[in-house]
C-alpha cells in the first residue's frame, strides 16, 4: 500500500514538475526529460513489473494532456520501463554507470520513436537534424539531472524498503 | 517470505496485456473522445491545482530575482521612456483625430461588422508539452470560464494558436509554431490566401512557413498576415506575423517563404481567449 501511494507521488510529481519546472529550466528551448528518467531508473532498480507500470501512468497523463490520442505515451513508455527492467538482476547501490548509460539508451530510443511515429510518417523533418538538435541535447541534459535526482530516488526507495520489511516481519 | 507464496503472474503477460490496452485505447481516442472526456475531467482536477502552485511558487521566486537585477536598468529605462511618454502623447494626439475620422468613415461603409470587438477571457499558461518535439501549453481557463474547443487564442496583439481540449478547469491549446499546426491566412493589404505552417526546424528560428501563396501576388518583407475569411475555424483578420523571406516555387506556380509571429513564445505567461467560434456553414445549424 505505501509503496503504492510512494510510486503514485513519483508519476505525479515528476510530470508536474515536468510540464512546468523543467520547462522553466530549458536551454535553447530543449528541456530534460524527467519523464523518461524516472521510467529508466525505476525500472532498472525494481524490475520489469514496476518499471512497467511506472511507465504506462507516466504515459497515460503524458497523453491525457498533450497527446493526440490516448495510449501512445502509455505504450512508449511502458515499453523503455521493461526493457530496462532486463538489467534489474544487475542492480546493486554502489552501481552508478549502468543506471547512467540505461538513460542515455532509453532517451535515445525514446526520441528516435517519437521521431519515426511523429514525424517520418507525416514525411517532416529531417532525421539528421532531429538528432542532432533534439535528441541528442535532451539526452546529455537529461543526464545531468539523473546525476542529481538518482540519489533521491535510491534513498526513497530503501526507505520504503526498509519499512516493508519492518511490517512483513511483524507478521512472521 | 511467507507472504509470497501467492502465484505471480510473469510480466510479459502484463506487459502484453497493457499494450493490447493501449492498442485499444489509442484506437477508441482515435475513432470517438468517449474516454477523453472523463480522464480530462479526473486529472483536471488532481494535476492542474499542482501545476498552478508549482508555477505559482516559481512566479514568486523568479519575480524576486528579476526585480533586483532589473532595478538599475528599469531606471534608465524610466528616463528615456519618460521623453517618449511626452512625444508619443502628442502622436496620440494626432492619431485620435484620425481614428475619428476613419471611425466615421467605417459605419459609412458599414465596414465595422468585419472587425468586431470580441470578447475574451484572460488566462494564464500554467504548463508547457513534456516533450523537446511540439509546442503545446496549457491554461487555467476551462469549460466553467465558458471556453471551449477551436476557440481562437491571441497575445500581445497577435495569433497564439487554438484550444484543441478543454477540461473544467483547465484547457489545452496548439500554438501557432508547433509542428503539426496548419492555419489558412491572408496578405491584408491584397486578401491573397496562403497557409502558415509550423515546424520544428523554424521553431528554434522563431520563424513560421508561408505556403502555396498565388505567385503573380506582389508580396513585400515586412508584409502583415493576418487570418484568412476562408478559414472553418479562425477568426477572420487576427494579426500572424510579418513576411521576412518570400520566393518562387521551383513548380513556378506558387509562393513559399517565412513569417515572423508577432507573439513572442518564448515567453508566454498571459493569453486572451476569444469566446467566439467562427460561424460556418457546418456549426449554423
Amino acid at each position: 500500500m505505501l509503496r503504492l501511494c510512494v510510486e503514485a507521488l513519483f508519476v505525479i510529481v515528476t510530470f508536474v514538475l515536468q510540464s512546468t519546472l523543467f520547462q522553466a529550466i530549458s536551454l535553447a528551448s530543449i528541456a530534460p526529460n524527467a519523464i523518461i528518467m524516472l521510467v529508466s531508473v525505476y525500472g532498472f532498480i525494481r524490475g520489469k513489473k514496476s518499471g512497467m507500470f511506472i511507465g504506462f501512468f507516466s504515459g497515460l497523463l503524458v497523453d491525457i494532456f498533450y497527446g493526440d490520442i490516448i495510449g501512445f505515451y502509455a505504450l512508449l513508455y511502458m515499453v523503455v520501463g521493461y526493457l530496462n527492467g532486463f538489467f534489474h538482476a544487475r542492480y546493486y547501490k554502489e552501481e552508478i554507470f549502468l543506471p547512467m548509460g540505461l538513460v542515455i539508451g532509453s532517451d535515445i530510443l525514446y526520441g528516435i520513436m517519437v521521431y519515426v511515429l511523429r514525424f517520418a510518417l507525416r514525411n517532416r523533418s529531417s532525421f539528421v537534424y532531429n538528432f542532432v538538435h533534439v535528441i541528442i541535447p535532451e539526452t546529455i541534459y537529461t543526464l545531468v539531472i539523473t546525476i542529481i535526482l538518482y540519489r533521491v530516488i535510491l534513498v526513497i526507495n530503501r526507505k520504503v524498503e526498509e519499512i516493508e520489511k519492518r511490517s512483513a516481519s511483524k507478521f512472521d | 517470505m511467507k507472504r509470497r507464496s501467492k502465484i505471480t503472474i510473469p510480466a510479459k503477460y502484463y506487459l502484453t496485456g497493457l499494450s493490447a490496452l493501449c492498442v485499444v485505447l489509442m484506437l477508441v481516442s482515435y475513432a470517438t473522445d468517449v474516454i477523453d472526456t472523463p480522464l480530462n475531467k479526473i486529472t483536471g482536477y488532481v494535476i492542474t491545482p499542482v501545476q498552478n502552485g508549482v508555477n505559482y511558487i516559481g512566479m514568486l521566486l523568479s519575480d524576486r530575482v528579476d526585480n533586483l537585477a532589473n532595478l538599475k536598468e528599469v531606471m534608465n529605462e524610466n528616463e528615456s521612456l519618460q521623453a517618449k511618454v511626452a512625444e508619443l502623447t502628442e502622436d496620440n494626439n494626432m492619431l485620435m483625430q484620425e481614428k475619428y475620422e476613419l471611425d466615421n468613415l467605417r459605419e459609412l461603409y458599414n465596414l465595422d461588422q468585419l472587425y468586431p470587438t470580441y470578447s475574451k477571457v484572460a488566462a494564464r499558461v500554467v504548463s508547457k508539452d513534456t516533450s523537446n518535439y511540439f509546442c503545446t501549453f496549457t491554461i487555467d481557463k476551462g469549460s466553467n470560464d465558458g471556453i471551449a474547443v477551436d476557440m481562437n487564442v491571441i497575445a500581445d496583439g497577435g495569433l497564439v494558436g487554438i484550444v484543441t481540449s478543454v477540461g473544467p478547469s483547465y484547457s489545452t491549446v496548439m500554438s501557432i509554431i508547433d509542428d503539426s499546426s496548419n492555419v489558412s491566412a491572408m496578405v491584408l493589404s491584397t486578401s491573397d490566401i496562403c497557409y502558415i505552417r509550423g515546424d520544428l526546424q523554424l521553431m528554434n528560428d522563431g520563424l513560421l512557413h508561408l505556403e502555396k501563396l498565388n505567385k503573380d501576388v506582389e508580396v513585400e518583407n515586412g508584409a502583415k498576415i493576418v487570418t484568412s475569411h476562408v478559414s472553418s475555424k479562425y477568426l477572420q483578420g487576427i494579426l500572424i506575423g510579418y513576411v521576412t523571406e518570400i520566393t518562387t516555387d521551383s513548380n513556378n506556380l506558387t509562393k513559399s517563404g517565412y513569417i515572423s509571429p508577432v507573439v513572442d513564445f518564448e515567453h508566454l505567461q498571459n493569453v486572451l481567449v476569444i469566446t467566439e467560434l467562427k460561424q460556418t456553414q457546418d456549426n449554423k445549424e
